[in-house]
């Protein structure tokens, strides 16, 4: 494999950390919704959040890709590979960091919530000030922990024909006839974005666990 | 000591009950409460575990819902709307059993959060008001500190601070000392003593029979969701009227 196959990877790559990256900002805004929703009190803004978590997490990843960039094409929503992945993947991680935040807005302990309305804290004040910043430092090993998965999880991209670092990977594979070769840097490559993250959450979590003792 | 001008006609009741009734279920928590708290005066509720106290010290400032009855605080009818409550809110601090600070912000900023945040207050104002007030609790000292680095009787001592930063008319201590080891008791109680003798008006849950004798106006006792006997303490500890408040109090004295 030579330096300009290589560095068609790289241009893979970059689309991958792309992906991820508004994969992860934007699925966290929807994310924080979807928590939010999930811990109102209304019964039936619960029961529908639940049931929207229960969707994307009871199907597969890929399908849910599918279901975007086919399904929207459809109904004649035109969107091109990049937005439609970016959509389909947005949609994915609100689901599961609203899951994830919920139960970590409720593992912080209710007298918190108690003490601030005995204080009369408004709902937003007693989330933004109180209850969030316990529980988003509750959410960050598993938070993290999905955000590995997230980024593996942009490899489907490459099934809807768009280029991140799998799909250019099966390019150069079929150019240069050494597929192992390349699936072992392609492989290499996810390695030293994933491995770091990992280990960083298990620091957060080894720190949260004395930091609670 | 009136900190606030406007606190409405002073022969009202700062905080009053009438025919209060709270289920859980069919499991009744309180039956037809009926109770009047005048301006400075000075309530020790106690009974059994399980009588419906904690219960109805937290019906008073809403943190439970209760389905019949009337509920009125420095002059505002508690409704079960959020305008009704906040104000309520206000007017009246709590303490908890288990202090309730917030442990990712300094014993400052526990401090200034509610009157920044409800009040309106410039953070100057907030931060003068939250020294002040650590000040009088005898922790000035710790307040760059977080919460886990005090002792419990400290934590408990900013969580008095923190409710009074809000300037209450009333102020509700929920157990203040159960949770904490015998050696500190003593601090929080003075502290409440103070607070007492500065004509606070307050409604205190506790066994402590030593600060019920020393400071109440009145000791009230419930069993089973309903108030048995209420009394001024000399009366209430040498002559309960009730077998019940009899039995409570051989058990209660009884220990030490």
């Amino acid at each position: 494999m030579g330096r300009e196959e290589f560095l068609f990877l790289l241009a893979g790559l970059k689309w991958t950390v792309a992906l991820s990256v508004v994969a992860f900002i934007c699925g966290s805004i929807a994310g924080l919704m979807v928590a939010l929703a999930r811990t109102s009190g209304i019964f039936i803004v619960e029961r529908l959040t639940a049931g929207y978590i229960a969707v994307f997490q009871g199907t597969p990843l890929l399908m849910q890709l599918f279901v975007v960039y086919y399904g929207l094409a459809l109904i004649g929503i035109q969107m091109d590979a990049w937005a439609a992945v970016s959509v389909g993947l947005t949609l994915h991680a609100s689901a599961f960091l609203g899951e994830i935040w919920r139960g970590s807005i409720e593992a912080v302990p209710r007298g918190q919530t108690e003490a601030a309305k005995a204080l009369s804290l408004g709902y937003v004040s007693r989330m933004k000030d109180v209850v969030l910043p316990q529980a988003i430092r509750i959410s960050l090993p598993a938070t993290i922990g999905f955000l590995v998965q997230l980024i593996k999880g942009t490899s489907l991209a490459s099934i809807v024909g768009f280029t991140e670092l799998t799909r250019a990977g099966n390019i150069i594979s079929n150019q240069i006839f050494q597929p192992l070769t390349v699936f072992g840097v392609v492989g290499a490559l996810y390695f030293l974005m994933c491995c770091p993250l990992t280990i960083y959450g298990a620091h957060l979590e080894r720190k949260f666990l004395t930091a609670s003792r | 000591m009136n900190q606030t001008a406007n606190s409405g006609n002073s022969t009202e009741p700062m905080i009053s009950l009438s025919g209060v009734g709270k289920w859980y279920g069919a499991f009744q928590a309180l039956d037809n409460i009926n109770m009047s708290v005048a301006k400075g005066e000075k309530i020790v509720l106690c009974g059994p575990s399980g009588s419906g106290k904690s219960t109805l010290i937290r019906c008073i400032n809403h943190l439970e819902a209760y389905q019949k009855g009337d509920i009125h605080v420095g002059g505002i009818m508690l409704g079960h709307g959020s305008k009704t409550i906040d104000a309520v809110r206000r007017e009246v601090g709590m303490v908890f059993q288990q202090f309730n600070l917030f442990p990712h912000l300094t014993v400052l900023q526990n401090c200034m959060l509610a009157p920044m945040r409800s009040l309106g207050l410039e953070k100057a104002q907030a931060e003068d008001r939250a020294r002040t007030l650590l000040e009088r609790v005898k922790i000035s000292e710790q307040a760059e500190k977080y919460p886990a680095q005090l002792s419990g009787g400290q934590q408990q001592r900013v969580a008095i601070a923190r409710a009074l930063c809000m300037r209450p008319k009333a102020m509700l201590f929920d157990e203040p000392t159960s949770a904490l080891d015998p050696e500190m008791v003593k601090e929080v109680l003075d502290t409440m003593i103070a607070l007492a003798e500065e004509g606070m008006t307050m409604i205190c849950v506790t066994h402590e029979m030593g600060f019920a004798r020393q400071v109440a106006d009145r000791v009230i006792f419930m069993a089973s969701g309903a108030i048995v006997e209420e009394a001024p303490p000399a009366e209430f500890f040498s002559n309960p009227k009730h077998e019940r408040t009899r039995k409570f109090l051989g058990e209660i004295l009884g220990r030490h």
